[in-house]
């Protein structure tokens, strides 16, 4: 049954290629995702959850924000309607992120599109839809990216609960720049026309300001739709074209 | 393992997987329409500019245009650098040593 799989995963050369371009593509970003899986570990503990829990809840859940404030809300006793509930408004934002992926995807079989959604969080989806411009969609790029981040953040859940109170705190190491600075490679070829330019701008305002007055992540979803509606509405008067 | 607690992590990672997964099920039905896909198109922009920009200019949860904002000077040291490299790991390694250089000087 395994090997079955596998075959059926890996059909060509090609698909292999495109696996593991994505896993080296990753692992800039997963420098600096570590530290907060390591981060995850350790608060999961720390709060009071068994050890095995705090690992089945990244093994599960697989969302770094929605779990800090899942882990912060078990330990203070509120109630598990409350948490789902949370968790679901923290994670509207993938409902953007599968949308603008969804014209790609859509064409896959079901089970291969909820795999690939299962492993989609911001990091694994900014590298496959910025993947796109350069060398169009491809779902085993996707899922390299999607199992390198799955790997990263399960295995360093792990070693945070297991180093936990050992090591000083790994978000003081200042490798979370890794992050903005990857990203800062994938925006840059981005914003070679006017509408871009424009289209981020309103979105580096609306997520200061939404950042600054709103609780959790809601500051993606506000500052993605300003700012792609603001491109849209552009891009119809047909000033410009961002393809 | 506790029950309850495992029936909240179960709880927490479906609704997680609907987020995921909607936006799929959803368009397979109806097709996507041209104008959204016109919108659609910036979101990659969009959400690139969302997650970037609060770890540069709200490094603590406030905002901080100061010169102490070593991840602020980073970052304009990694635009530069990607926007003449188009190199992720030169990008990297340059802003990353700019970074280290920063938190050695304060």
């Amino acid at each position: 049954m395994k090997r079955v799989e596998q075959i059926q995963v890996f059909g060509t050369d090609m698909e292999r290629k495109e696996f593991w371009l994505a896993a080296r593509e990753s692992a800039p970003i997963i420098v600096g995702a570590v530290p907060f899986g390591i981060t995850c570990g350790i608060m999961g503990v720390a709060s009071g959850l068994k050890p095995l829990e705090t690992v089945l809840m990244s093994v599960l859940v697989f969302a770094g924000a929605a779990q800090f404030i899942g882990i912060t809300m078990l330990a203070a006793g509120i109630s598990g309607w409350g948490i789902v509930f949370t968790t679901l408004l923290i994670n509207l934002r993938h409902l953007l992120m599968g949308a603008s992926l969804a014209p790609y995807l859509v064409r896959l079989p079901l089970p291969k599109q909820a795999l690939l959604a299962f492993g989609m969080v911001d990091e694994s989806y900014a590298l496959t839809a910025s993947r796109i411009p350069v060398a169009g969609y491809n779902e085993y790029y996707q899922l390299g990216s999607n199992t390198s981040f799955y790997l990263a953040w399960t295995l360093s859940t792990i070693a945070g609960v297991y180093l936990g109170g050992h090591i000083p705190d790994p978000l003081a190491w200042g490798l979370d720049f890794a992050m903005p600075a990857t990203f800062i490679v994938l925006l840059v070829p981005r914003l070679l026309d006017r509408v871009s330019m424009v289209v981020c701008l309103v979105a580096a305002v609306t997520t200061v300001m939404a950042d600054l007055y709103l609780p959790g992540k809601w500051y993606i979803i506000i500052a993605c739709l300003a700012a792609s509606i603001a491109g849209g509405l552009m891009g119809k008067r047909g000033s410009n074209n961002a393809d | 393992m506790r029950i309850e607690t495992v029936l909240i992590i179960l709880g927490m990672a479906v609704v997680t997987f609907m987020t995921r997964f909607g936006s799929f099920i959803f368009f397979r039905q109806t097709g996507i329409p041209a104008w959204l896909e016109r919108w659609l198109k910036h979101v990659p922009t969009a959400i690139l500019t969302s997650l970037i920009v609060p770890s540069l200019l709200l490094p603590k949860g406030e905002l901080d245009l100061t010169f102490g904002n070593s991840y602020l000077l980073a970052g304009i040291v990694a635009v530069f650098v990607a926007y003449k490299s188009r190199n992720a790991m030169t990008t990297l390694s340059v802003s990353m040593a700019a970074m280290f250089f920063l938190r050695w000087l304060s």
